[in-house]
């Protein structure tokens, strides 16, 4: 029997026991994740735990091999798409170091990701003129000064000004599933509360989110749904935002020695918290 | 005797400019395959060959190269198989402190330069050329326009031997910016041997690209040689984009304390293209300077091929010397070689030098792709932003805006053949 899709969120991204390699080792070992519109997920974890790896298998980065498992995207199989498929399809990788491309313009590049986007979709593309206008909007909206489109991509940017630039294209891109990767690491409080702004203002019932995050501190400013502890290639709790508050009291030792005896019964728990109501 | 030389004395036996430096010229032969200058491109195929003298009549041209003069606007210089055009070129508003002939006077000492078989194409061109632009600027004088000068090749049925000899001479603290269009008409495969002679003088700045987008026929060998006295400043960009050899030798004398050369360029090797670059730049006054940045791009069978000599003399304290050379290696079957040398026997320098060769980069590719931008087209933006970064040099947004369309029309020939 179907709800009613109305009351019903749609279900956006299911991974279901995901492995993946990197170099011949195995990071990602039986990942399991179900994230619906509307919603904000953080994966928080130690280092190594395969955190960027997931955002990057996700966005279809060369060299993750997928050995085992499944990630279906909007009814689609999203590991059969090229990356810019996946963008077009609107999965968004805000980047952990965002690369500089020194020659390339920065509205070059954005009007260029746009238009391939609409191309992809079969929408019309936009002239110089409206693009223009439409840039100018996202701007003001998240206080960016528009010098930033004259230089060539992210280069000579700052820490800060890199990851604000990711911001601005998720803004402008509009996905529908943006995955944030450590999007906070390396960025003052400033330089952190206007990232979390420009994501708070792109919260919508159609869109959702992934923040993956090191630190709890990004979590204050962005409030997520669900919270989940990945370790050790997989997710081995979920649960609300107090999680967060406890990880951060109790360090990420707390959550080895929970759930390291008993692993297959703390996976099942992280299952049953994913299908909560959010 | 190779072929090439024979026909060559044939062609310009009565027409020599220099007898004396024909018969010296046919006396030193091509250099051999061991010869350092000429190790990376070899001169066999082509010194079994034969060429004739360019006839006096002028060819015809299409409307396609017609148009292609039309939209290069005047003061405008045309040369056609190495002759003055006069009808084609547009003088009208060329001001009163420049002046141009286009038949070259020889230098007094033409006769002993060039004795080494290396500089056999020199001294080709010190016995032959008649022709050239000779072009000087008065001293403080400022053209408001850039000079146009244009060569076309076109195919008469036979292989030509084609030879200019160009002069230019800034005047102190004049100012002169300068487009040599190098373009094609019908396929053919001339030989197209020129010797430029630069001078300015204290002060004077000159802005000076050449385009060569020659036909995949045409053998291009040119000699600049430049000297440059007190404060004076040499801008130079040259976009090597067609024929099917190209080789260039730049030398460069920073004879004056304060001189500047900002020289830069792109070497576009496609299809079975063969582009070598060799730079000598001397440093001999103080507190001179040389920025050099230049990019080769190799695929399908092509080649490109880049020295970067740089030597600073004894005394010349205060230089300031910084070449880089990079390369994208596109194809398995194309190849790049480069040779950055730098030479310093001054004890108060800043040099630095850098060559490499690679691939375009996954991380760039990658975050294009990431953002809906399709494989090929990322490849293109990536593969275009390399070979733009020498147009920087020419500092002035209306000249690059001038020279760009060429660059980018040339790396579109390439993805179609990709």
């Amino acid at each position: 029997m179907s709800a009613p899709t109305k009351i019903a969120q749609k279900r956006m991204l299911k991974i279901e026991n995901l492995h993946v390699r990197v170099a011949g080792k195995e990071i990602l070992k039986g990942l399991s994740l179900e994230v619906k519109a509307g919603e904000v997920h953080a994966i928080m974890g130690p280092n190594g735990a395969g955190k960027s790896t997931l955002g990057n298998v996700l966005s279809g980065r060369e060299g993750y091999e997928v050995v085992e498992g499944s990630v279906i995207y909007q009814g689609k199989n999203l590991l059969e798409l090229e990356p810019e498929e996946r963008a077009a399809e609107g999965v968004f990788l805000a980047f952990q170091y965002p690369v500089e491309i020194p020659g390339v313009n920065n509205t070059y590049f954005l009007r260029s990701a746009l238009n391939a986007q609409k191309k992809y979709r079969g929408e019309p593309e936009v002239d110089s003129m409206q693009f223009l206008k439409l840039v100018r909007e996202k701007l003001s909206v998240l206080h960016l000064k528009d010098e930033l489109l004259h230089r060539a991509v992210n280069e000579g940017f700052s820490g800060g000004e890199k990851k604000r630039n990711e911001i601005f294209q998720l803004a402008l891109l509009e996905p529908k599933l943006a995955i944030l990767d450590e999007t906070d690491s390396g960025l003052d409080i400033d330089a952190l509360k206007a990232v979390a702004d420009g994501v708070n203002l792109m919260r919508s019932p159609e869109r959702a989110f992934l923040v993956i995050t090191h630190y709890q501190r990004l979590l204050d400013y962005i409030k997520p749904d669900v919270v989940h502890v990945l370790a050790d290639g997989r997710i081995v709790e979920s649960g609300g935002p107090e999680l967060a508050l406890e990880l951060e009291a109790h360090g990420y030792a707390w959550v080895k020695d929970r759930v390291a005896p008993h692993m297959d019964v703390q996976v099942s728990r992280a299952q049953d918290a994913q299908e909560r109501p959010a | 005797m190779s072929a090439l030389l024979e026909s060559l004395q044939l062609a310009f036996a009565d027409a020599a400019q220099s007898k004396t430096a024909l018969d010296q010229a046919v006396a030193i032969g091509f250099p051999g395959p061991r010869t350092e200058q000429w190790k990376y491109t070899s001169l066999r195929p082509l010194s079994a060959r034969r060429f004739v003298a360019p006839p006096s009549a002028l060819a015809e041209l299409n409307a396609a190269t017609l148009e292609t003069l039309a939209s290069i606007p005047g003061p405008r210089i045309v040369f056609i198989n190495g002759n003055y055009a006069p009808d084609h070129s547009s003088l009208a508003d060329l001001p009163n402190g420049v002046t141009f002939e286009s038949s070259g006077t020889a230098n007094a000492d033409d006769d002993s330069r060039f004795a080494s078989a290396h500089d056999i194409f020199a001294k080709l061109n010190t016995a032959i050329a008649k022709q050239g632009m000779q072009i000087h600027v008065d001293d403080s004088f400022v053209p408001e326009k850039c000079l146009q000068v244009v060569f076309v090749s076109v195919g008469t049925g036979t292989d030509l031997a084609i030879h200019y000899r160009h002069k230019i001479t800034l005047g102190k603290n004049a100012k002169l910016a300068l487009i040599e269009h190098h373009v094609s008409q019908d396929s053919q495969q001339h030989l197209i041997n020129t010797l430029c002679d630069i001078a300015l003088q204290d002060g004077a700045e000159f802005s000076h690209a050449r385009i060569q987008q020659d036909n995949a026929g045409n053998s291009h060998f040119l000699r600049t040689e430049a000297s440059l006295q007190s404060l004076s400043v040499y801008r130079r960009l040259d976009l090597e984009l067609g024929a099917h050899v190209s080789r260039h030798d730049l030398q460069v004398k920073l004879l004056g304390d304060g001189a500047a050369l900002y020289a830069n360029g792109s070497l576009i090797a496609s299809g079975r293209r063969h582009v070598d670059t060799r730079l000598d730049i001397q440093h001999i006054a103080k507190n001179t300077s040389c920025n050099l940045l230049w990019r080769g791009l190799a695929t399908e069978r092509g080649r490109a091929v880049f020295h970067g000599g740089i030597l600073i003399e004894k005394g010349a304290d205060g230089t300031a010397a910084h070449l880089s050379n990079k390369n994208l290696l596109l194809s398995d079957n194309a190849e790049i070689d480069t040779q950055p040398v730098l030479v310093i026997h001054a004890d108060e320098v800043t040099a630095s030098h850098g060559a490499t060769v690679g691939r375009l980069d996954d991380g760039h590719l990658f975050y294009l792709r990431a953002r809906g931008i399709p494989e090929a087209q990322a490849k293109a933006m990536l593969t275009n932003a390399f070979c733009k970064q020498t147009l920087q040099v020419l500092g002035n947004e209306d000249l690059i805006a001038q020279v760009a369309p060429s660059l980018e029309k040339a790396l579109q020939i390439i993805e179609v053949q990709a």
